[in-house]
Order: C-alpha cells, then sequence, then structure tokens
C-alpha cells in the first residue's frame, strides 16, 4: 500500500491537472452552451497553443515575465484563429444536425494535425523549466514541481474570473442568456454573430492558454489533441453541458481519479473515468450541474423524403451492376481486386451506421466499438483458439451484436449530443483496453497471422466473399429498413411522442436496432480482420468512426444507396490520397470533408436526385 | 356508466398547485369542452388523463377500469386516442404510411422484419384516409403537407385503433378561422358518427359553443363551473373570472 505522504502528493498532482482539463472543458462548455454547436476541433486549439507558446516563449527572455508573457500572448494567437474560423466556416452550420457539426469539427482537426506537422515536425519537443519555478518543494516529504503546484491556482482562478465575467459585465450576462435561451438574445437586440464570434474567441483562448501551460510539464506532440478532446468532452458531459461550475467540479474529480487511478489501477485510468461518466449519466441524466437541453430537429439541411421501395427499373440496375462485379475479375488487375474488396467491407460497416444514424437518427459516434468488437472476435478465436473462419466470422457477429445488446441499453436512455458522447465513450473504452490488455489483445501491436482458407486465400476468392456479404447483408439491412421495425425506428425520430401515443415503446425499439447494427459491423470488422490477416487498437478509433460517418455522408444520410456508394467514391479517394499525398492527405480529407459537408450536404446521391429525381420541390 | 370519470384529481409541481381537486365526467358521446385562461392547469389535467403525469391525488376511472397509474401506451390500447397541440405525425413517410404505422401497432405487427409495411393494411389505411378526406393525398410526403391536412392526419391517425374517447389539445391552434371551422365540423360528424366521447381544450369561444354538449371551466387550477354552454355563457362567476371584461368574445391569448 501507498503511506499518506505519495497519497497526500498524488492528490496535489490531480488538482494541477485538473486546472488544465478545467481550461480546456470550460471553453468546450462556454462554446457548447451559445452556440450548441458540438466543437470536436476544441482539442485541436489546445496542441496549438502547445506548439505556439514553445515557439514564443523560446523566443522571448528566460525570465518569468517572459514566460507568462509568451503563455498568454499564444493563447490570444489561438483565440484569434479561432475567431476566423468560427467566421468563415462554423458560422455556416450551427442550425445543422449534430453530425454534420461533428464531422465538419472533426474536418478542422485533420487540417490542424495536418498543418501542425508541417511547421513544427514529427518529434515530441518539451519546453525548458519555468524561470522562478524551477526547483521542487517539499511537501511531507515528497517533491512535487513548484510549476504542478502553481497550476493547482489557476483552475479557481479562471472560475472566479468566469464567475465575474457572466454575472458582472454586459458581455457575460447575453452569454448567460443565449445559453438559457438563444431566440431571448435575438430580441434583446444583439448581434448573434458578434456574441458567437466573441464566445468562440474566449473559449479556443481558454484552450490555448491550457496548452500553452502545459508545455513545461508535458511535452507536446501530435496525439494531444484527440486525448485532450475526449477528455473535455467527458468532463462537460459529467459537469452537465454548458455549465461552468459542472465543469469544474467534473474536471477536479476527474483529475483526481486520474492521479489516484494511476496508483491503483495503472492499467485502467481512461477506463475508470468513462464509468463514472456512465455513472453519471445514468443518475443524472443531464450531468451534475446540466439543467434540461433542448433536444435539436432533426435535419435542417435537407427535407426527409420517405424511403419508397424500389421500382422495376432499379431493380434491374441493381442486378445488372451486381453482374459487372462478378465479370470484374476477367478484367481487373488485382490491385483493383483488393481495393474493391475493401470497399465491400466497408460498405457493410458504413450500412451498419447507416441504419442507426439514417433510419433512426442515432448518432453513433462510436460505431468503430462494434468493428473492433467483431475484428478482434475473429483474430482471437482464430490465433488463440485455432478455429477456422466460419466460426470467427459468426464469434465476429454476436460479437457485435453483443456490444449493441450492452452499449444500447446504456445508450437509449439518452438523446442528442449525451447520446453521441457515450457511444464515443465505449469506443473509447474498448480502444483504451485494446491497447492497455496486452498479454490478450497484442497491445499497440495488435493480432497479426490470420489465416484465411486455402480457396479463399487469392485476391479473386476473397473479392467474391466480399461481394456475396455486402449483396446478401445489404439486402437483409435493406429488408429491415423497409419492414415494420424499420418504419417504427424511423416513427422514434420523427416523432418521440405521437411514438408514444400510438402504443410504442420508443426505446425497446432503438435498443432492437443497435443489436442489428451491431451486428452487422461485427461481420465488416471479421472480414476486415481476415482480409488484412491482422487486427489492430485502431479498428476501435474515432477514426474508424470518421471513416464510417464521412463514408455515409459522403454518399447522401438521407439516401438508401448512400452506403454503398459513398464507401466506393470515398475508399478510391482515400487510398489514391494517401498513395500519392502521403504527407498532404490529412489536409486534404480534412477540407474536403469541411467542403462537402458546407457545399452538398445531401451527399451525391441526394445531389443527383435533385438534379434528375422526380421528387417533389 | 359515464365513459371517463375524473374523481377529485390534484398534481403540485413543487410549490405549484397546477391542478387541485378536480372533478368531472364525460358520457358515451358527449363532447366536452375543458376551458380556462393560460395557466388554469388544463394541459396538466389532460397529461394526466392520458398518463403522461401521474396525479398526486384523485383517480380516473376510463371505461370501469382504474386508469390512473397506467402508461400512455396501456392507456392508447385501452381506448384512448389523442391529439397534440403540435400536430405530431411521422414527417418522413407517406401519409398513408402514417396510419399504416398506427395499424400496425394496433395489430401489434410492429416488430416484424419481413414484409414491408407498405404492403399491409392498405384498404384499412385508405378508409380511415377517406374518412378525412385525405385519400388523395396518400402518396405524398407528410413533410410536404399544408398545415390544416397535417391535423387531419392526425385525426386519422388517432381514430386509427377505434377509441372510445379522444382526447384533444387545443385542436385548431395555430390555425385560420376557416381551417379551423371545417376541421372541427369534420371533427365533430366522425365522432357523432362512431359515437365517440371528446375532451377538448379550447381557446376559440366559436369553436365551443358550436360543438360542445358541455363546457367545463377550469381557474388556477380549480374546478370553477359545469354545465351546458348557454348555462356557462351566462354564469357571472365565469365572466368574472376567465373573462375579466365580461365580455366572451375570442380571446387572443397565445397557446402554451
Ligand atoms: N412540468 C411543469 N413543471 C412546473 N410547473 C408546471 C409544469 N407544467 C405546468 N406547470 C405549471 O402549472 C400551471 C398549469 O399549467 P398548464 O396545465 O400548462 O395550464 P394550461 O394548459 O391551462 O394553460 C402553470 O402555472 C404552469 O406554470
Ligand atoms: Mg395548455
Amino acid at each position: 500500500m501507498y503511506d499518506i505522504s505519495t497519497l497526500f502528493a498524488q492528490l496535489l498532482n490531480g488538482l494541477s491537472y485538473a486546472s488544465t482539463l478545467f481550461l480546456v472543458a470550460s471553453g468546450l462548455a462556454l462554446i457548447f452552451g451559445v452556440s450548441k454547436i458540438v466543437n470536436f476541433a476544441h482539442g485541436s486549439f489546445y496542441m496549438l497553443g502547445a506548439y505556439v507558446a514553445l515557439t514564443i516563449t523560446s523566443a522571448m527572455p528566460s525570465t518569468s515575465w517572459g514566460f507568462w508573457g509568451g503563455v498568454l500572448l499564444s493563447a490570444l494567437i489561438v483565440g484569434l484563429i479561432g475567431c476566423l474560423i468560427e467566421m468563415t466556416v462554423l458560422r455556416r452550420i450551427y442550425s445543422a444536425p449534430e453530425v454534420f457539426q461533428i464531422l465538419v469539427t472533426f474536418g478542422l482537426v485533420l487540417v490542424f494535425q495536418n498543418l501542425i506537422y508541417e511547421f513544427w515536425g514529427p518529434d515530441e519537443v518539451l519546453a525548458p523549466r519555468v524561470p522562478g519555478l524551477k526547483g521542487a518543494a517539499s511537501i511531507f516529504g515528497e517533491r512535487i514541481p513548484q510549476y504542478s503546484l502553481a497550476l493547482i491556482f489557476v483552475g479557481p482562478i479562471f472560475l472566479g474570473l468566469l464567475w465575474w465575467l457572466t454575472h458582472r459585465t454586459r458581455w457575460g450576462r447575453l452569454i448567460r442568456a443565449a445559453t438559457q435561451d438563444r431566440e431571448m438574445v435575438a430580441s434583446l437586440g444583439v448581434n448573434q454573430k458578434t456574441l458567437f464570434t466573441v464566445v468562440f474567441f474566449l473559449g479556443t483562448f481558454l484552450a490555448g492558454l491550457a496548452g500553452a501551460l502545459q508545455i513545461p510539464k508535458e511535452s507536446a506532440n501530435l496525439q494531444m489533441d484527440i486525448n485532450i478532446v475526449v477528455e473535455a468532452f467527458v468532463i462537460v458531459v459529467i459537469g452537465g453541458m454548458g455549465s461552468i461550475l459542472g465543469a469544474f467540479l467534473a474536471a477536479v474529480l476527474v483529475g483526481v481519479i486520474n492521479a489516484f487511478g494511476v496508483l491503483f489501477f495503472p492499467q485502467a485510468v481512461s477506463v475508470l473515468i468513462f464509468i463514472v461518466m456512465v455513472l453519471v449519466l445514468i443518475f443524472r441524466p443531464n450531468g451534475l450541474m446540466g439543467g434540461r437541453i433542448i433536444p435539436q430537429r432533426p435535419g435542417d439541411l435537407s427535407i426527409d423524403q420517405p424511403f419508397r421501395l424500389p421500382s422495376k427499373r432499379m431493380k434491374l440496375a441493381t442486378l445488372i451492376v451486381i453482374a459487372v462485379l462478378m465479370l470484374l475479375p476477367m478484367v481487373a488487375s488485382s490491385y483493383l481486386e483488393v481495393v474493391m474488396s475493401e470497399v465491400f467491407i466497408l460498405a457493410i460497416f458504413a450500412g451498419s451506421l447507416h441504419f442507426l444514424l439514417s433510419v433512426g437518427g442515432i448518432v453513433s459516434f462510436g460505431h468503430a466499438a462494434y468493428f473492433g468488437l467483431g475484428s478482434y472476435a475473429a483474430a482471437l478465436v482464430a490465433t488463440r483458439l485455432g478455429l477456422p473462419m466460419g466460426v470467427g466470422i459468426l464469434a465476429a457477429i454476436l460479437s457485435g451484436a453483443a456490444g449493441g445488446l450492452l452499449f444500447g441499453w446504456f445508450c437509449t436512455r439518452l438523446k442528442g449530443v449525451y447520446l453521441a458522447m457515450l457511444t464515443l465513450a465505449f469506443a473509447q473504452i474498448l480502444f483504451t483496453l485494446s491497447i492497455q490488455m496486452v498479454s490478450f489483445t497484442g497491445g499497440d501491436n495488435g493480432i497479426v497471422g490470420l489465416s484465411r482458407p486455402a480457396w479463399l486465400n487469392s485476391h479473386t476468392g476473397y473479392y467474391y466473399l466480399s461481394l456475396l456479404a455486402v449483396t446478401v447483408s445489404t439486402w437483409l439491412m435493406r429488408r429491415a429498413l423497409y419492414s415494420p421495425f424499420g418504419f417504427a425506428f424511423r416513427a422514434g425520430r420523427d416523432s418521440a411522442p405521437r411514438s408514444a401515443a400510438i402504443g410504442m415503446n420508443v426505446a425497446r425499439i432503438q435498443w432492437a436496432a443497435f443489436i442489428v447494427s451491431g451486428a452487422f459491423a461485427g461481420l465488416a470488422g471479421a472480414l476486415m480482420a481476415y482480409h488484412r490477416g491482422s487486427v489492430f487498437p485502431n479498428d476501435f478509433g474515432v477514426s474508424t468512426t470518421v471513416d464510417a460517418l464521412v463514408m455515409v455522408l459522403v454518399g447522401g444520410v438521407q439516401s438508401i444507396s448512400g452506403p454503398l456508394i459513398g464507401a466506393f467514391a470515398y475508399h478510391i479517394v482515400a487510398v489514391e490520397l494517401i498513395r500519392n499525398l502521403a504527407d498532404y492527405w490529412r489536409l486534404i480529407l480534412g477540407l474536403f470533408i469541411i467542403a462537402f459537408v458546407l457545399g452538398m450536404p445531401q451527399g451525391i446521391v441526394g445531389a443527383f436526385m435533385h438534379r434528375f429525381g422526380k421528387g417533389e420541390k | 356508466m359515464s365513459t371517463l370519470a375524473v374523481n377529485s384529481i390534484s398534481k403540485s409541481f413543487f410549490a405549484v398547485k397546477a391542478v387541485q381537486d378536480v372533478s368531472f365526467t364525460v358520457g358515451p358521446g358527449e363532447i366536452v369542452a375543458l376551458i380556462g385562461p393560460n395557466g388554469a392547469g388544463k394541459s396538466t389535467c389532460f397529461n394526466m388523463l392520458n398518463g403522461q403525469l401521474r396525479a398526486d391525488s384523485g383517480s380516473v376511472v376510463f371505461d370501469g377500469y382504474d386508469i390512473t397509474r397506467e402508461k400512455p401506451n396501456q392507456i392508447w390500447r385501452r381506448g384512448v386516442g389523442r391529439t397534440f397541440q403540435i400536430a405530431q405525425t411521422f414527417g418522413s413517410m407517406t401519409v398513408r404510411e402514417n396510419v399504416q404505422m398506427v395499424l400496425h401497432s394496433v395489430h401489434d405487427r410492429l416488430s416484424g422484419l419481413w414484409t414491408p409495411l407498405v404492403r399491409s393494411y392498405r384498404a384499412e389505411a385508405d378508409a380511415l384516409l377517406g374518412a378525412v378526406g385525405m385519400q388523395d393525398q396518400a402518396e405524398r410526403a407528410c413533410c410536404f403537407l399544408a398545415y390544416g391536412d397535417v391535423k387531419r392526419l392526425e385525426l386519422a391517425m388517432a381514430l386509427a385503433n377505434r377509441p372510445k374517447l379522444l382526447l384533444m389539445d387545443e385542436p385548431t391552434a395555430g390555425m385560420a378561422p376557416k381551417e379551423r371551422n371545417s376541421l372541427m365540423r369534420l371533427t365533430a360528424s366522425l365522432v357523432r358518427e362512431r359515437g365517440l366521447s371528446v375532451l377538448f381544450t379550447e381557446h376559440s369561444v366559436d369553436v365551443v359553443f358550436e360543438h360542445a354538449d358541455v363546457v367545463v371551466v377550469m381557474s388556477r387550477g380549480k374546478l370553477i363551473a359545469k354545465g351546458k354552454p348557454l348555462e356557462i355563457r351566462d354564469n357571472p362567476l365565469v365572466q368574472e373570472v376567465y373573462l375579466g371584461t365580461g365580455a366572451f368574445l375570442e380571446s387572443s391569448e397565445i397557446a402554451q
């Protein structure tokens, strides 16, 4: 066991980290509170703050004033960049559905990652120690860096400043009013645009400040953005969306849990935090201090047309496409066969997400969870148990479904952003577990050495298997979509009160949809595992989820063939990008996502139908 | 026996006594209007009748069954239909599919995974749409309908489980006077034809006098009068509390 002095030192470390967390989370909470935007790029401003501060503080005289002045200046620069982005990009998506906001801000994440990589390079950089606070204080015999102790005070100081700002100044009162009721501010005659820009400045300033303050403690690296934003989201969710005081309490809670978690459960620290979040959400669905959230209407950007059964011509066209795809291996190179197999597998995955997102309006922002469960189940069955591929695939489908059963039970109790964050949390738990449980999952190296039966070993063989799988899966998911169950699922999205008033149990139907969707995502995971012969933690990663989201988006959220077209278009483009522009693919992909959401939110199929279709105006 | 018997129900939200000790009955085939100024507790009453809120005390008896503690979907299955102040339909379905959804729920067929929804209960759905004059628009997407038509569709959906009692919260809110009258005439004729009982809340006095058999008046959570429309019109207490000026005319209250 640890003695009391170690525990106390660890408590202080936790509080010090809590300050950083609070700065980031309060910025996120402010922005969410006023503009209702889910800013996934918030961590990027934190990362930017760290890198800018590295450059600036090294250019400043190495005195106390030089350091602190440099930190402030860096935060200001980050805030100004935030302003610029708000005015050029985010302003256009305030009334868009959440999933579009998440995607656009994720596009920004990619852009920032790439630009920071360009300017500062791939290496981790640590700042020199802070002038005036170079030493360590001795507390109960434990040595704690003075700088960490100083940071402890930053959190409460900014809590006080923000309280003063929001309660004692005109702009602050407006911010609070807007958090409670956006329309009210418009009626006060305030320029809403300016208010949103100011708030975004403030929020990104706080994130930049947190990043800048972190550099003497932790080296700046290119993974800090996702790590911190996920933590900040957890804090904002625990504290209650949009509540500053809630964010502070939650930051302290998470900081302290983190610190003690490192001592007692070093393997499972991040899991611990997510478990706390899940518990809070079950007992206080709006967070510790959160008021009631008014859910957003689904889909302001496009009016949703009914799903129509395919016409004779559509059926014929489908058969022709399948026939062409069956003949393709006769003329195609084996490289094209490989790429097309991936397209088919990804189309199954995107289709499973489409079912939740487009039919039922559920933003499954951790959809990679089911994909990864499938791929790891297949890999474990194959390598640990040595069972054949068929068993592996069956296990994958069952694992995906079981994931849907477990996570769906929690998620269907929540709505909107909370639901999206909870799905993300589950995926992150699995992601972390897959890295940390090295003996079981192989850690970062994943599991390699899945082998396929001889008759599937050729690229052509696997091409046909994938084609068969995507055809059957798509057909089954279509049946489900047109069935009474699919309609009931859609009904819950269209009008929850009417659904309840006609005797439906909306949560139960959504839960079932999670299971169905999880099963298909699991199948896709297994097919991908056997395709690559290996599985990696990234199967659970945010980028895997985003890939699927982008595919659905590119195809068209509200079109039935969206996932198929989207998987094709996106994967071909992504593969070519990575091949030819390795250094810039994130930048280009990010800009592509942003441009796509802003320019063609109805997707390829939607745009085509709009142009040539016979739908009502 | 009355179709619905409300026996001294009460409901408070913390310090606010939204409904206090309210009793009334709705007889078979009777059309009852529940009126009162904004904040009188009408909607709260309504929500207790259809199971969205649970009464603090008192009981609600429908068709001989005590439904005080039942959930909205159980009460619906017993035969209580409802329409909402802001019409609630399924925007991304066609008009017919909206009704087919309800019919699938009526026949307990919502968990079906195979036969497409559009193939089942088509004729039944069309009959209901015919009754509200919407058969011509059966194939249209619900989100493109005019608001009056959405209200008609909602009525068809509420009638789909052959309810014995229809609850309508401000059925004509947000409608132009002409549309309002045609909708209420349609409702009244359907209701009389099927022998339904109706309880509705309403702001428009025209509607109340033209269609209600009985009027129940609430103010500040309490029931202050009930009787035939003409008695209510002449009741001094009602005039004082509800009308202020004494003129029983169009109220321009903004519906909550
Ligand atoms: N969920 C609630 N929480 C707190 N107070 C409520 C709630 N619903 C209604 N009230 C209050 O109860 C009273 C009656 O409201 P309501 O039934 O909506 O009146 P009406 O429909 O007659 O306009 C009002 O004072 C209202 O503010
Ligand atoms: Mg009301």
